[in-house]
C-alpha cells in the first residue's frame, strides 16, 4: 500500500484554519524561521480518511480476531469508557488547572476520580496507597524500583542488587537497571522459583526481589510463603509485577500475601485499549512504610470532603511524570471497576483461569505443555516436537494469522523451547476458542503432512513474511532514508 | 455477567473437559492463609450509572473558561477526522505489533509518523515514541551518556521546570551530575550555557521557544557542544517547529518535543506524547520501538519493528531503555493531525497563534505597572511581570471566567508577580481584548 507521502499533491489540505492577517515575518525575524516549509502530507480530508481507514484494515485488534497474547491480557475494551475519557469537562481540562487556585479547587471532579481509583486499586490489590503518575507498566517498574532505592537510602542501607527470575519480563531487569541497581538472575525450577535457589543468592546487598505472580509459564508460585519470609529476613522487599493480576482478582491480594510494592497495568487487567502500543497505565501500589516514597503529587481529601493535591513529602522520590500520568487511561480503568464491581471483578478472574485451563487441557495432545497441570489465566505450550520435523513456532503463529487469530506471545518466556504463550482471556466465548484448538489441530497435521506449507504461511495477509534481516541493515527508517 | 460471554452450560461444558468439579478448584494452587482478607468493593453498576457518575464528575472541573494557560501543553484545534479515525477499533484495540503481518497498519502508520516528526524537526530519525516531553528529555540526556561516556549534564533553566522536576527524579540514582544554567531575564544565558559545556559534558539541553515564549537560535551554542564533543538536544513545540528555524538546521544531536499539540487534548495531563528524533549515527542509543521498512518473500512493501538488539526484550538490564508499551496510538493521533492540516494548516495555526499572542502583549503591555520579562523575539507565548501578584490576578481573573495564564513563581523564586500568557488559533481578538480589560481593572483597584 502506498505511503500517505506517495499520495500527496502540492497545494492540498484537509483542514483549512482561517489564514492568519500576519506572516510568520512579520512576527519574527527572518534568521529564526525556518528556509523551507516541511514537506507534511498535503491531502484532502476525504483522502487521508481513507488512507488511514485503509491502513486500519490492515491490522488485527481485538475487535476483530480472537488476540491470544500472553502476558498481554488483550480482553475485550468496553465501548463506554471511550465516551466517558472524551466527556468535554475531562478533555478540556489543562493539567495546570489544579495548580492554581486551592492546589486543585478548579479540578475536583479529576482529583476525585484519581482519589477514588486509588482507593480502589488499594482495596482490590491489599496496599496502603496508589500513584497513578506511571505512564506505563515499565514506568511503573521504574517507579517501584526507585521507590525501594529511596527507602533503603532512608534507613542507612546500601544495598546494590536486586533480584529478577529467569522468568521475568525483559523490562523488570532492565528497570531496576535505571534505578541504579545490579542485576541477579536466578534460575526457576519446575517452572517456578525455588526457595533454595533464592536463599543462595539472597545476601545483605539484595534491595529487593522482582516477582511476577502467577508468573510467566501462568503458574502461580506455590512456594510464595516461604519466599516472603526469606526476602524480609534479609532486610529486602518484595516487587509484584501486576502484568498477571487477571489470574487473581478477589482470590488473593498481594499485600495480604506480603508483597511490599506493585505496579498494575490497566491497559491489562483494567481492560483499557492498548492502542497499538500504548498509552498504557502503570500504577504503582505501596505498603504503609513506603508511603512517603511515592511520587508527588498526591490526592488527598479534606474533612469537608473537597480534594487537593499534596505536594508536601519530603521523603518522595518526585516527580515521575509532568502531572498526574495517564488520566484518561485511568478514567476508563475506573469506570471499567464500576461497572464490574466486587463480582464482576471476580468473574473475570475466575473466567480467564477457566478459559486458559480448557485451552490448555484440549491441546494436550497437540502441542507439548511442558508444565502441565491446572495453570493460571495462561499457559506456555511448546513446539519442539514439530521443530524436530522443521515447522518451529514461529511458523505455527504465522499460520494462526492465516486463520484469522493473532498469534500467542512466541520465545517468550526464554526458558521454554519453541514455546508459545497463550492467554485467551475471560471475554471470549466458548465458540472462539474451540475454533482456535480446531484451527491449531489442522495447522499441525499440515505441518506433518505438507511442512513446507506452513513455512510459507501467512499467504491471506496483505504481505507475506517479511525480511528483518533486510530492515536491520538498510535502516529505512523513513520516507527520506533510502536503504541499500 | 458484563463483558463474560459463558452461560453456565458453556462452564459446565469446559469443567468437563477439565474433570473439574467447579471453578474454585482451579485456584487450589493459593493456598488459603493467601486468600484475601477483604475484598470489599461496591457492587456494579449498569453502563447508564457509571456513566451519569462520570458526567457528574467531568462537571465539576472548571472547564466553561477561556483559558490562557500553556507552558508546554496548549490547546489548539483538533479536527473531528482525528478522533473519527483513531477510534477505530483496528488501531486501539491492537497490541504492539510483535506479528508484522497482522500489524502493517500500525506499523506503516508509525513509519509515516517518524517520517513526519522527522520532517517537521529536520531531523533524519524518530522512535515510535516515548511517554511524555518530559521523559523524552530523560532518553535523550541518556543518549548523550551513552554515546560520550560521560557524566556530565547541562540544563538551561528555561527548559520546561516541570520536565526539570523529572528529571531530577529520575537520575536520582545514576550517579550524574545534572549542572543547570540560570535564565537571564526569562531567556537562556547561552554565554554562561556556552561556559558550561565543558570537555566532561555528555549533553547540553535547551528548548525552543523557551519556558517562556523566547524563540532563538541555537547553532552557535550547538557548534560549541559538537567542538567539546558533546550531543547537542533541544525540546521543540511541534506547532511552532512549522515556521521556525529547525532543531536540525541548528545543528542539533537530538530533538524531543511534547507531541500534545498535534491533535491530543489536554485531558489533565495525559496521555500525551514524547517525540523522539536524532541524527542517523545517534540511532543505536534511541530507546524504544523504531519501525523500518522492508521487503516480503514476494517483493513487496512491508514494515517491521527493527534495530530490536537495543531494546529490553532481548539486552534486559544491558536495554538502552526500560520502555516497552509507548503512546503508540497518540502518534497515530498526530500523523492524523499533521496529515489534515498539511505544512500549510499547521504554518497557519503556528502563525494565528503568534499573532494573537502578539496582540495580547500589546495590549497587556499598555497596562500601567506591566511589562515582558526581556524585549527578545517570541511565539504563541510571552511572560510578563504585574505590578500586582500573579495569584491574584488570577484568581480574580478565573472568578470571571478567564484564566490569564501561569504564575511564573511556582518554579522561579524572584518572578512571583510574573504570568506567562499563551494563546492559539482558538483565542479571538474580543477574548484578548477583555482580558486587557479586566486586568487593567485588577490593576487599577475596580475589581
Amino acid at each position: 500500500m502506498r505511503t500517505i507521502y506517495a499520495k500527496s499533491a502540492p497545494g492540498r489540505a484537509g483542514v483549512w484554519p482561517r489564514a492568519p492577517k500576519a506572516a510568520a515575518s512579520d512576527l519574527l525575524p527572518a534568521s529564526l524561521l525556518r528556509a523551507d516549509a516541511p514537506d507534511l502530507p498535503e491531502l484532502a480530508e476525504f483522502d487521508v480518511v481513507r488512507h488511514f481507514t485503509e491502513l486500519s484494515r490492515r491490522n488485527f485488534g481485538v475487535d476483530s480476531n480472537f488476540y491470544p497474547l500472553g502476558s498481554c491480557t488483550m480482553k475485550y475494551n468496553p465501548k463506554f469508557t471511550e465516551t466517558v475519557a472524551s466527556l468535554p469537562g475531562f478533555t478540556r481540562l489543562h493539567p495546570l488547572m489544579a495548580q492554581l487556585k486551592g492546589a486543585g479547587h478548579y479540578a475536583q471532579g479529576a482529583l476525585e476520580v484519581m482519589y477514588e481509583l486509588e482507593a480502589l486499586l488499594c482495596e482490590i490489590t491489599g496496599m496502603a496507597g496508589y500513584t497513578l503518575h506511571p505512564m506505563a507498566g515499565a514506568h511503573g517498574e521504574l517507579t517501584g524500583c526507585m521507590i525501594i532505592a529511596a527507602y533503603h537510602a532512608d534507613k542507612g542501607n546500601t544495598k546494590t542488587k536486586v533480584i529478577c527470575p529467569d522468568s521475568a519480563h525483559g523490562t523488570n531487569p532492565a528497570s531496576a537497571a535505571i534505578a541504579g541497581f545490579d542485576v541477579v538472575t536466578i534460575k526457576s525450577e519446575d517452572g517456578i522459583i525455588s526457595p533454595e535457589a533464592l536463599r543462595a543468592a539472597m545476601d545483605d546487598q539484595v534491595a529487593a526481589v522482582m516477582m511476577t505472580c502467577p508468573n510467566t509459564l501462568g503458574l502461580f508460585e506455590r512456594h510464595l510463603p516461604e519466599i516472603v519470609e526469606i526476602v524480609h529476613s534479609h532486610d529486602a522487599l518484595l516487587y509484584y509485577d501486576g502484568a498477571n493480576l487477571n489470574a487473581i482478582l478477589g482470590k488473593m491480594r498481594v499485600g495480604d500475601a506480603g508483597f511490599d510494592v506493585v505496579h498494575l497495568n490497566l491497559h491489562k487487567t483494567f481492560a483499557t485499549p492498548h492502542g497499538g502500543g500504548g498509552p498504557g497505565s502503570g500504577p504503582v501500589g505501596v505498603g504503609g512504610k513506603l508511603l512517603p516514597y511515592l511520587p508527588i503529587s498526591r490526592v488527598k481529601k479534606l474533612e469537608d470532603g473537597r480534594f487537593f493535591l499534596d505536594y508536601d513529602h519530603p521523603k518522595s522520590i518526585g516527580y515521575m511524570a509532568p502531572f498526574y500520568g495517564n488520566f484518561g487511561v485511568a478514567l476508563k480503568a475506573y469506570a471499567y471497576v464500576l461497572r464490574l464491581g466486587r463480582e464482576g471483578l471476580v468473574r473475570v478472574s475466575e473466567n480467564a483461569v477457566l478459559a486458559a485451563n480448557y485451552l490448555r487441557k484440549r491441546l494436550e495432545g497437540v502441542l507439548e505443555i511442558p508444565h502441565n497441570r491446572t495453570c493460571m489465566h495462561e499457559f506456555v505450550a511448546s513446539a519442539a516436537r514439530q521443530a524436530a520435523g522443521g515447522v518451529r513456532a514461529l511458523d505455527l503463529a504465522k499460520a494462526l494469522l492465516d486463520r484469522g487469530h493473532h498469534a500467542p506471545t512466541i520465545y517468550f518466556p526464554l526458558i521454554v523451547k519453541e514455546c508459545l504463550m497463550v492467554e485467551p482471556t475471560e471475554t471470549e466465548n466458548k465458540a472462539t476458542l474451540d475454533q482456535f484448538v480446531d484451527d491449531l489441530v489442522a495447522i499441525c497435521q499440515q505441518a506433518e503432512a505438507d511442512p513446507e506449507a506452513v513455512h510459507q504461511a501467512p499467504q491471506t495477509l496483505p504481505v507475506t513474511r517479511l525480511d528483518e534481516t533486510w530492515a536491520a541493515r538498510s535502516m529505512w527508517l523513513t520516507e527520506d532514508l533510502c536503504g541499500e | 455477567m458484563p463483558y463474560v460471554p459463558h452461560t453456565p452450560e458453556d462452564v459446565s461444558a469446559m469443567l468437563a473437559v477439565l474433570g473439574a468439579a467447579s471453578v474454585e478448584e482451579l485456584f487450589a494452587d493459593i493456598p488459603a492463609a493467601l486468600r484475601p482478607k477483604s475484598f470489599d468493593l461496591p457492587p456494579g453498576l449498569p453502563e447508564m450509572e457509571v456513566l451519569s457518575r462520570l458526567e457528574a464528575l467531568s462537571a465539576k472541573n472548571r472547564t466553561d473558561v477561556v483559558s490562557f494557560l500553556g507552558a508546554g501543553f496548549y490547546d489548539h484545534f483538533i479536527p473531528a477526522a482525528v478522533d473519527a479515525l483513531s477510534s477505530r477499533g483496528e488501531f486501539y484495540t491492537a497490541y504492539t505489533p510483535y506479528q508484522p503481518e497482522a500489524s502493517q497498519g500500525t506499523l506503516q502508520a508509525i513509519f509515516e509518523y517518524q517520517t513526519a516528526v522527522c520532517r517537521l524537526l529536520g531531523m533524519q530519525a524518530a522512535n515510535a515514541s516515548a511517554y511524555d516531553g518530559g521523559s523524552a528529555i530523560y532518553e535523550a540526556m541518556m543518549m548523550g551518556v551513552r554515546k560520550t561516556r560521560r557524566t556530565r549534564l547541562v540544563i538551561c533553566e528555561t527548559v520546561n521546570p516541570i520536565y526539570r522536576t523529572m528529571l531530577d527524579s529520575y537520575t536520582l540514582n545514576l550517579k550524574l551530575e545534572l549542572v543547570t544554567v540560570p535564565h537571564r531575564d526569562g531567556a537562556p544565558d547561552l554565554g554562561a550555557l556556552a561556559a558550561a559545556v565543558d570537555d566532561a559534558t555528555a549533553a547540553v539541553v535547551v528548548q525552543n521557544p523557551d519556558f517562556f515564549g523566547g524563540v532563538h537560535d541555537f547553532t552557535g551554542l550547538f557548534a560549541h557542544a559538537k567542538a567539546k564533543g558533546a550531543v547537542a538536544v533541544m525540546s521543540a513545540y511541534p506547532v511552532m517547529a512549522s515556521v521556525l528555524k529547525t532543531p536540525g538546521e541548528m545543528g542539533a544531536d537530538v530533538c524531543v518535543a511534547e507531541g500534545q499539540s498535534l491533535g491530543l487534548p489536554l485531558s489533565f495531563g495525559g496521555p500525551y506524547l514524547g517525540i523522539m528524533t536524532c541524527t542517523l549515527d545517534m540511532i543505536r542509543q534511541m530507546p524504544g520501538r523504531i519501525v523500518g521498512q522492508t521487503k516480503d518473500t514476494r517483493g513487496r512493501t512491508g514494515y517491521v519493528l527493527t534495530l530490536q538488539a537495543r531494546e529490553q526484550h532481548i539486552r534486559r538490564e544491558k536495554a538502552t531503555s526500560n520502555i516497552c508499551s509507548n503512546q503508540a496510538l497518540c502518534a497515530l493521533r498526530a500523523l492524523i493531525h499533521l496529515s489534515l492540516l498539511g505544512p500549510e494548516g499547521l504554518a497557519r495555526t503556528a502563525v494565528a497563534s503568534m499573532e494573537r499572542a502578539h496582540q495580547a502583549a500589546a495590549r497587556l503591555c499598555a497596562l500601567p505597572g506591566v511589562a515582558r520579562l526581556n524585549d527578545g523575539p517570541f511565539g504563541n507565548e510571552f511572560a510578563v511581570r504585574l505590578p500586582i501578584s500573579a495569584y491574584e490576578a488570577i484568581d480574580k481573573l478565573t472568578a470571571r471566567g478567564f484564566v490569564p495564564g501561569f504564575p511564573l513563581g511556582r518554579y522561579y523564586a524572584g518572578l512571583e508577580n510574573c504570568l506567562l500568557v499563551a494563546c492559539t488559533e482558538k483565542h479571538s481578538a474580543a477574548n484578548v481584548g477583555i482580558l486587557a480589560e479586566l486586568l487593567g481593572d485588577i490593576i487599577g483597584g475596580a475589581l
